[in-house]
């Protein structure tokens, strides 16, 4: 049997996996979710026909996610999780004892179940007593907030269907007010490669940067996402990524595969493409 | 024949698969001759865009799928005939002015109707007989008529042919129809309701009364707001007491003889949404708009008013799928919120007025929607918010007539600037669009006030039409 995954990067470009087996199939409120498993990257999550991770590349994006703004400022206690039903930035953010609260909102009920049934790997702290987990809009959920987080962490999808409303200014200027003085947002930041996804992080970057006074850039190398180099955003009220980098996140004795503070430093030195882009956001 | 069915929409399916070759209009041949608008509207609309033609009849003079979706429409509405309007429900409100009055003849309306109405009056020499339609301070907007205002005209002017009512007004406001159509009918004058905001009257729970359902004679109703067709088509409801083959004469005056299938297959699929799903339509829009006025009222800046300011004379009932945003508390005039919604935050709203906007709701929406709208505004409020300083906030002034609008529009006129003319006959329109409710009419007497208050309006970015000069710093005074 040769049955293929096949995800369209543009009209005239496309990735595919080789399924070996489907898993479950179903239809939410929202969107359509689809876990499969595959040789290559062993087992998958689909939301609506685009890759959301897969168990062997997962880590990559999860580490960036967390790490980055936790190494920056080790005293982060109240976290702000949006999107992220599939756990895995919840699973990095457990492994900080400073870590009190972590406030999870995803949209979609269903996904947090499958994900706890088919993906453990990074289903596997969503128990952690610190979690609490909301189900609604994640607009709605934080618009509430005022000066309750240090941390704000967007792993939104993409800029269209569910969680659009993620990539907005009204949705920005909200977290903003959701943070206290010395807080930091990360969110999920495209990538600069496919035209539409180019776009898409040009219109984030020039929003966030409407917003805070620290908006910048830094990316990883994702072999699953489209052209396998994906950004993130860091905004913060003040706090500077590298500046305020110190050896406080060494002496945790962590254990990561992908994330190290040399990593953290060289991590937003961007490609001139890149920056340009950024320039003429 | 029944509600389930849509005659214009199954002839030209039928059409289509009849697979006909066309040696008439329009030209571009199903989209053919014109591939770059095909590419973009698709093709299957190019394919429906045809001309009248034996199987598919003809708006004009309908006797086949036209004549029998007008009359599903107009059982559907609970009218005693209906006409598919295609022109705009301009067309249709002038249709209504013009098959009951003519030249010389009085109608009583309220000056804040719509420009339609006004040139109208133009068109047909009719003679306005305007009720001052109250104005609520707080929130700068004009209301409905009082009946005890109604009754006064009628007894100083009970020659009038017709009276004219806006109902529901852009903002929600409803008048009391069912008293204002036995006033009128009493004194053998006909009832016309403006109900271009009012189409979900007549499917919704719990809603205001429909012109008709009220006895109205007359109604236009813009299904193209907020039932569902494509913009420009529009519904002209006729009852019983209207000779509507005259009615049809009068519209055949001023409307196109080449009549759009794509808005003729809106109205008429519009309809069959409406009558098999418009209650569960309208209970979602419902839904919605409370939602989002409660939370925007929590907001604090804001006033999304509602039932509330309903006292049973010039307020007499509300349409609560009408989300109304009172800014003046932000310190921000409506159409700076208007401007900075859509320019910052990529939301576009209705209309921004000098204290107000206008969110319109439906069944399209999505609970994302309606949370990106409440967001934002509450960042313009955190952002921008102001003492409210300075701020004029009335929408509507109290004009003098001093000639009517026909008159002036054709008599002598000169042009002269606008912050001169203080004293002088206004020879043409100026308003804001939208709403499109005149600040002056042709005939009316210009102002301090006026000037004053067309200056602020630009000031804030308004955007101001009706006069000769684009920009609007000039305007033609009646001569002598």
């Amino acid at each position: 049997m040769d049955l293929w995954f096949t995800e369209y990067y543009t009209k005239n470009a496309r990735f595919s996996i080789k399924i070996d087996k489907p898993v479950i199939s179903l239809e939410s409120e929202f969107q359509r979710i689809d876990v499969f498993d595959s040789c290559a990257f062993g087992r998958v999550l689909v939301l609506d026909g685009y890759l959301m991770l897969t168990e062997k590349d997962e880590f990559i994006y999860h580490e960036m996610m967390t790490h980055i703004p936790m190494a920056v400022n080790p005293e982060i206690s109240d976290v702000l999780v949006i999107g992220a039903g599939d756990g895995g930035v919840i699973r990095e953010l457990a492994k900080y004892d400073s870590v009190k609260r972590i406030d999870m909102v995803e949209i979609d009920e269903m996904v947090v179940d499958v994900c706890r049934k088919y993906l453990p790997q990074t289903a596997c702290r969503l128990d952690d007593p610190r979690v609490n987990i909301y189900f609604e809009d994640g607009l709605k959920f934080v618009r509430r907030k005022n000066n309750e987080y240090d941390l704000v962490i967007v792993d939104s999808t993409d800029p269209f269907g569910p969680g659009e409303d993620l990539f907005t200014k009204e949705f920005y200027g909200n977290c903003y007010k959701a943070l206290k003085e010395a807080g930091i947002m990360v969110n999920q930041h495209e990538s600069p490669y496919y035209p539409n996804d180019a776009k898409a992080m040009q219109k984030a970057h020039k929003q966030i940067k409407s917003v805070f006074p620290v908006a910048l850039i830094y990316q990883a190398h994702i072999p699953t996402y489209p052209s396998g180099h994906w950004l993130f955003g860091f905004a913060s009220k003040g706090l500077d990524p590298i500046a305020d980098l110190d050896g406080r996140w060494d002496s945790l004795g962590l254990k990561t595969r992908y994330y190290n503070t040399e990593l953290h430093k060289g991590c937003f030195a961007l490609p001139t493409y890149v920056k340009e882009l950024m320039e003429n956001a | 024949m029944d509600q389930r069915h849509a005659p214009i929409y199954e002839a030209l399916e039928k059409h289509r698969s009849d697979r006909i070759v066309h040696f008439d209009v329009p030209g571009h041949k199903g989209g053919r001759g014109n591939k770059e608008l095909t590419d973009f509207l698709g093709e299957k609309c190019l394919r429906a865009d045809v001309n009248s033609m034996k199987p598919l009849d003809n708006l004009n003079h309908p006797v086949s799928v036209i004549k029998d979706a007008q009359q599903l429409a107009a059982e559907a509405f609970g009218a005693n005939s209906c006409f598919f309007v295609v022109n705009g429900t301009t067309a249709a409100v002038q249709a209504m002015v013009m098959s009951s009055c003519k030249a010389g003849e009085k109608i009583i309306m309220p000056r804040n109707v719509h420009i339609s109405a006004i040139n109208a009056l133009i068109l047909s020499g009719a003679i306005p007989v305007y009720i001052d339609p109250g104005i609520n301070n707080r929130l700068g907007i004009a209301l409905g008529m009082s009946t005890d205002d109604i009754k006064k005209g009628i007894e100083e002017n009970p020659d009038a042919r017709a009276i004219l009512v806006n109902n529901p007004t852009y903002y929600g406001i409803c008048s009391n129809l069912r008293e204002i159509v036995e006033l009128a009918h009493s004194h053998n004058m006909l009832v016309l309701v403006d109900e271009a905001h009012g189409t979900h009257f007549y499917f919704g729970d719990d809603m205001p009364v429909s012109a008709m359902e009220a006895g109205a004679d007359m109604a236009s109703v813009s299904m193209h707001k907020t039932g569902g067709s494509l913009t420009q088509s529009s519904l002209l409801l006729c009852g019983e007491n209207v000779n509507c083959d005259y009615v049809r004469q009068i519209i055949g005056l001023t409307q196109t003889t080449s009549a759009s299938y794509l808005l003729l297959t809106s109205l008429d699929l519009a309809r069959k949404n409406l009558s098999l799903n418009g209650r569960e339509i309208f209970r979602k829009t419902v839904e919605f708009a409370e939602y989002a006025r409660r939370e925007i009222n929590s907001l604090g800046g804001y006033y999304a008013f509602s039932k509330e300011l309903v006292d049973y004379d010039s307020v007499y009932d509300f349409d609560v799928t009408k989300l109304s945003i009172n800014t003046r508390d932000t310190g921000l005039a409506g159409i700076e919120v208007y401007d900075i919604l859509r320019d910052d935050y990529g939301i576009q709203v209705e209309f921004g007025d000098l204290g107000n906007i206008l969110a319109i709701v439906s069944a399209g929406d999505r609970a994302m929607e309606i949370e990106r709208l409440i967001s934002a505004l509450y960042e313009i409020k955190r952002l921008y918010s102001r003492e409210p300083k300075g701020m004029l906030d009335h929408n509507y002034i109290n004009p003098e007539v001093v000639y009517t609008p026909q008159k002036a529009f054709y008599s002598e006129k000169k042009i002269m600037p606008l912050r001169d003319s203080k004293g002088r006959v206004s020879g043409e329109f100026v308003m804001a669009y939208p709403p499109g409710i005149p600040v002056l009419a042709p005939g009316e007497r210009i102002t301090g006030e006026i000037i004053d208050y067309i200056a602020y309006a630009k000031e804030k970015g308004s955007l101001l039409m009706g006069t000769q000069d684009m920009r609007m710093e000039n305007i033609l005074v009646v001569e002598g």
